[in-house]
């Protein structure tokens, strides 16, 4: 059984299930981060006073630079495969998990720091909303990794069956990352800045 | 090669761009929080940079300057309901129970 509309728009929509699937899935992530954001705001206005300079800046500002680097390479897989260039594919494809990996490194690091000097989510309230945020981005860093790691490996083999599908299906995992980074976006400064 | 992909050539070039701006965007907003604004004034920068930094991702990466109308659609309904999402814990916060005023209902 084929199913229809992976490759050709539908006449309705004018899209292909996919991306209608995947816009749909990340309204429904707006609302995930969307309640720890409105959270935070809540705690934060409730508190006497709130701790500055507790997370390291240059670090959460690498940490920045490394997840636009990796939307940008990102963006640059799926445009290798709409000009049918599958070596500059997988290099970029390559290159978005790797710096994925040395952000998820750089976290751990991190939480290292902390944690060993007893400052867990129970420390106080910032900490605990900043683990609790981080964490949860951390955890849609993994899964996104996760998509990437099947691209690069079995499901690579689609690009041999169907070139049209897979070069879909890599836009949205690009859809799916660029949220990943544009909560980050937002993240840093209200975590690390103010 | 895909039929649009002279497009998809062309529109490397504005990634690249948006790349550069979205670092100098960051060292910016890096420098901002050093200088020593008022809190309010601080967080209003500092989002503003964010929500510029967010829609070039979201205009250019994730071509959402030429998307289909159900996409805006449902990004139309997200915005109402995440605003909803925001206002409402700072509503609740504002009646009577809250504030002890029992002139506020």
């Amino acid at each position: 059984m084929n199913i229809p509309y992976t490759v050709e728009a539908r006449p309705d929509s004018g899209l292909a299930n996919g991306k209608l699937g995947i816009w749909l899935f990340l309204a429904s992530e707006v609302m995930l981060f969307g309640a720890l954001f409105s959270t935070y705001i809540l705690l934060r206005v409730g508190a006497d006073t709130w701790p500055h300079g507790e997370l390291s800046v240059p670090l959460g500002a690498v940490n920045t630079i490394i997840l636009i680097g990796s939307s940008v390479t990102m963006v640059m897989a799926w445009a290798s495969l709409k000009m049918n260039n599958w070596g500059r594919h997988r290099m970029f494809l390559a290159l978005t998990f790797l710096l994925a990996l040395v952000f998820l490194v750089n976290k751990y690091f991190e939480y290292e720091e902390h944690l060993l000097a007893g400052e867990g989510p129970n420390h106080n309230t910032f900490l605990a909303i900043y683990y609790t945020l981080t964490g949860l981005h951390g955890l849609h860093i993994v899964g996104g990794m996760i998509v990437m790691g099947y691209f690069l490996g079995p499901g690579a083999g689609l690009w041999r069956r169907n070139p049209a599908q897979f070069t879909n299906r890599i836009e949205y995992t690009g859809l799916y990352w660029h949220f990943v980074d544009l909560v980050w976006i937002f993240l840093f400064p209200v975590l690390y800045l103010l | 090669m895909h039929p649009d992909s002279e497009d998809v050539q062309k529109s490397v070039r504005s990634y690249m761009i948006v790349f550069a701006m979205l670092m100098v965007f960051t060292l910016v907003t890096v420098g901002v929080a050093r200088l020593s604004f008022a809190v309010p004034v601080a967080i209003a920068v500092a989002l503003i940079i964010a929500a510029m930094k967010g829609a070039m991702v979201a205009g250019v990466f994730m071509h959402l300057s030429h998307e289909k109308r159900w996409v805006y659609g449902t990004l139309v309904l997200t915005v109402v309901f995440f605003a909803a999402l925001l206002l409402l814990p700072v509503i609740t916060s504002l009646d009577s129970l809250a504030t002890g005023n029992p002139w506020v209902r």
